[in-house]
């Protein structure tokens, strides 16, 4: 396995997605000898996992199973260990799209941070492309590092240790596109600029605060980006539920001795599985949206160098 | 490098996408060939040769010549109001009149002229504040400055132009639902994909794009030919064809009992796929307005079959029609060249059918007009297990079954119904605020990953893979019902 290239079985050394149900998983690196608890009981690498196939149903010592899924960009954000606060892959999908990026495609990005963005742009610009990706806090850098030898995706990845701000990127006229995720993006943007290739390409800056755009889009139009645009992308999940209504009594069955007038009178209800009468309550099936929601991640401007 | 694409140069034959402000436009570039983009005309011969995301003024004659960098010549003073307490809506501010106006033009004087004689013939603007004077500005800028930039196409461009310009040929996909699906179902270079869509090849070429030419994409397609009239927008180079591979809707019953046989092949695609684009753009829209007059009237219905705005958008597929009517007549004149491209095809589809047998896709993608239910129970038997899978749907009722019998069904886990929003700001010094919402026309999507399914102890397994994902239902209609 790489988080570039599916394999069909899991091996020693991969790092797998150890999937415990309803959102509950984290990472497993696959190793001889090793042993992994969970609230089920344990995991034999060797036995359990090394040559099975990813996705199959694991039993593990008390009984209870997992499931152990190929590793992507996408589990791996839900599940990485946190150094500093992260993109989820509804930003990330945006960004990937508007900075239109593909195979072969060289991006610039800082900071590298916990790798979360870096993983899911490696992947979209693989095989030919390239990440150059800049980090000023060194331990973070160097973990970073780390991952992206054990997630088999080094050759894709330069991580430099550095100020983006004083240092820029460390190349220029290379990029197709460039990413910020930085306290002070608007002091990056000549760097940036000077990334980019000479014949154009693409920019995004992500900032949780107004203030921080507003700087942003001055410097961008300073130096000469177009097509400067802010938006925020804001993901709502839906729990699908059986939900059932209770009929009130409007003293209709006394009057008509049935309560099941209701169930005819709704022609529309028939012949629907989850539409049916049961003891006074009328049950259907709904898209419930959950009780807490993240209302804000930040703002994406977005702008051409041309 | 096979993702090589197009140049950064505007080449001739090349396909381009024209840019005035937010409206886009997908074109050929052809020598004097007169293209007729908002309310303007001209030609494209000028422009070749020139790196994409040029500018491009509108001179007299129809010839576009880039547009120089000018200078803001703010040189006087400047002097504005601070309020509007003094400003009175006589409709006598503006002391040039229509004919005044229209000689200026007929005169071919520059747009940029226009506006500052319409600026110092309006005796209201000084006294606008700053904020109405730079809104007075780029209003008449907007109609007087013929300017048009043209830009290479990409899946942001060419999704961004459809859901603006015709959202009922790709039920209604927004641009960031595109991406959402891009990424849950880890497109990528390497990849074996199944694509089921019917957004006018859209998501089959976004697909595309992410996957750089690498790896094979199966699409599976409805009636007698996949339709792929955005796909051609894209401009990609012939290689990204050589794994494209298509597969009868209609066959793929028969593939999974294993009575399949290329003895009957679908009708020829190329006729097929013609008459369905036709269709797709007047009857089958009207279908759909029909069938939802019932609840709206369908707003967007008549806008689409103008059709000005078809010939506006469509020129592409005006030259397919072209280049397929000779196409056919030479086929007429040589009927065995016929039979070797029906061998051709029927060795295609024995292709596509073999790499389906194989059953280890790497991932589903669809988004079809089409209940979704009966695509996910069938197309999941082709994909390997730990893939993900998207399912989109203009509409989140059939997503709500289609959860429902995947659950029953087991082999999935992780299923999700989700819903993106988008919100776009303007940001501007003192004025910034968000621009407009758009929430609910984006559609839903169902996505998921496929496991490695136990036959036999299905029940048993089912009903804990529920408990595993769900809630119980009591508990949750202690949960709904007081609500």
């Amino acid at each position: 396995m790489s988080f570039v290239e599916y394999g069909d079985t899991i091996k020693d050394g991969d790092t797998a997605i150890v999937f415990l149900g309803h959102e509950s998983m984290f990472p497993v690196k696959v190793q001889h000898g090793t042993v992994t608890q969970t609230k089920y009981g344990v995991i034999r690498h060797s036995t359990d996992l090394i040559g099975k196939k990813y996705g199959s149903k694991v039993t593990c010592s008390k009984g209870g199973w997992v499931f152990i899924l190929h590793p992507t960009p996408e589990l791996w954000t839900m599940n990485l260990p946190h150094r500093t606060q992260i993109l989820y892959s509804t930003d990330i999908s945006i960004i990937t799209m508007m900075l239109e990026l593909k195979p072969g495609s060289i991006v610039c990005e800082s900071g590298t941070g916990s790798g979360s963005l870096s993983h899911a742009l490696i992947r979209t610009v693989a095989p030919t492309g390239h990440l150059y990706t800049v980090e000023f806090h060194q331990q973070r850098a160097e973990k970073a590092q780390e991952e992206f030898r054990e997630h088999g995706v080094e050759h894709l990845v330069t991580v430099t240790n550095q100020d983006v701000c004083k240092n820029g990127f460390g190349v220029s006229n290379v990029a197709d596109a460039v990413f910020l995720d930085i306290p002070s993006p608007w002091e990056a943007i000549g760097h940036a600029k000077s990334a980019l290739k000479a014949e154009g390409g693409r920019i995004c800056s992500f900032s949780p605060c107004i203030e921080q755009v507003q700087r942003t889009c001055l410097t961008m139009e300073e130096y000469g980006f177009t097509e400067i645009n802010t938006l925020e992308i804001l993901l709502r999940v839906y729990n699908v539920r059986t939900i059932s209504l209770q009929i009130p009594d409007l003293g209709k069955a006394a009057e008509d001795n049935s309560v099941a007038s209701f169930d005819s009178s709704n022609p529309s209800h028939q012949g629907s599985p989850c539409a049916n009468l049961q003891q006074g309550t009328v049950q259907f099936k709904s898209g419930v949206p959950l009780r807490e929601v993240v209302g804000h991640t930040g703002y994406l401007t977005f702008a051409t160098k041309s | 490098a096979m993702e090589g694409g197009p140049s950064a140069r505007i080449r001739e034959g090349d396909c381009a996408v024209l840019k005035r402000d937010e409206v886009f436009k997908a074109v050929s570039v052809l020598r004097r060939r007169k293209i007729i983009f908002e309310k303007q005309w001209f030609y494209l011969d000028n422009a070749i040769g020139h790196i994409y995301g040029t500018t491009f003024e509108v001179t007299s004659g129809g010839n576009l010549q880039p547009k120089q960098e000018v200078e803001e010549t703010t040189t006087e003073t400047k002097e504005a109001g601070t309020d509007n307490r003094n400003i009175v809506d006589d409709g006598k501010s503006q002391k040039l009149t229509h004919d005044d106006i229209k000689a200026l033009k007929d005169k071919g004087i520059k747009g940029q002229e226009i506006v500052q004689q319409l600026i110092e013939n309006s005796t209201t603007f000084r006294d606008k504040t700053e904020f109405a004077q730079d809104k007075y500005i780029k209003k008449k800028k907007k109609k007087y400055e013929a300017v048009i930039t043209i830009v290479k196409p990409s899946t942001r461009i060419l999704s961004t132009m459809y859901y603006a310009r015709e959202p009922g040929k790709i039920n209604h996909l927004r641009y960031d639902t595109l991406a959402q699906m891009l990424t849950l179902g880890n497109i990528h270079a390497g990849n074996k994909m199944i694509v089921m869509e019917t957004c006018a090849g859209l998501v089959l070429g976004a697909v595309m794009e992410r996957m750089g030419g690498y790896g094979s994409i199966i699409q599976m397609y409805p009636g007698g030919g996949p339709v792929r009239a955005a796909t051609s927008c894209f401009g990609f180079p012939k290689p990204f064809f050589d794994n494209l591979h298509e597969f009868p809707l209609s066959k793929v019953q028969s593939l999974l009992s294993g009575t399949f046989t290329t003895e009957t092949l679908p009708a020829d695609p190329e006729e097929n796929a013609l008459v369905e684009e036709e269709s797709n753009g007047l009857s089958e829209e009207k279908q759909t307005s029909l069938q939802e007059t019932e609840e709206e009237p369908a707003p967007e219905a008549p806008m689409e079959i103008n059709p000005t705005e078809e010939q506006d958008t469509m020129d592409i597929d005006a030259e397919d029609v072209e280049f397929k009517e000779n196409k056919e007549k030479e086929n007429k004149e040589n009927v065995r060249e016929k039979q070797i491209k029906q061998w051709e095809r029927r060795k295609k589809l024995k292709e596509a059918a073999a790499l389906l047998r194989e059953k280890n896709a790497d991932g589903l993608i669809v988004a079809s007009k089409f209940h979704p239910t009966p695509l996910l129970l069938s197309l999941l038997e082709f994909v390997a297990p730990s893939r993900p899978f998207v399912v989109y749907c203009q509409y989140k009722e059939p997503l709500l079954e289609c959860y429902t019998k995947l659950r029953e069904r087991g082999g999935v886990i992780n299923l999700k119904l989700s819903e993106t929003w988008l919100r776009n700001y303007q940001v501007l010094p003192d004025r910034s605020h968000p621009k407009l919402t758009m929430s609910g026309g984006g559609g839903y999507l169902l996505s998921g990953i496929t496991v490695i399914l136990e036959k036999g102890k299905s029940d048993s397994s089912n009903s804990e893979a529920l408990k595993m994902e769900e809630p119980s239902s009591k508990r949750c209609k202690l949960q709904d019902l007081p609500c």
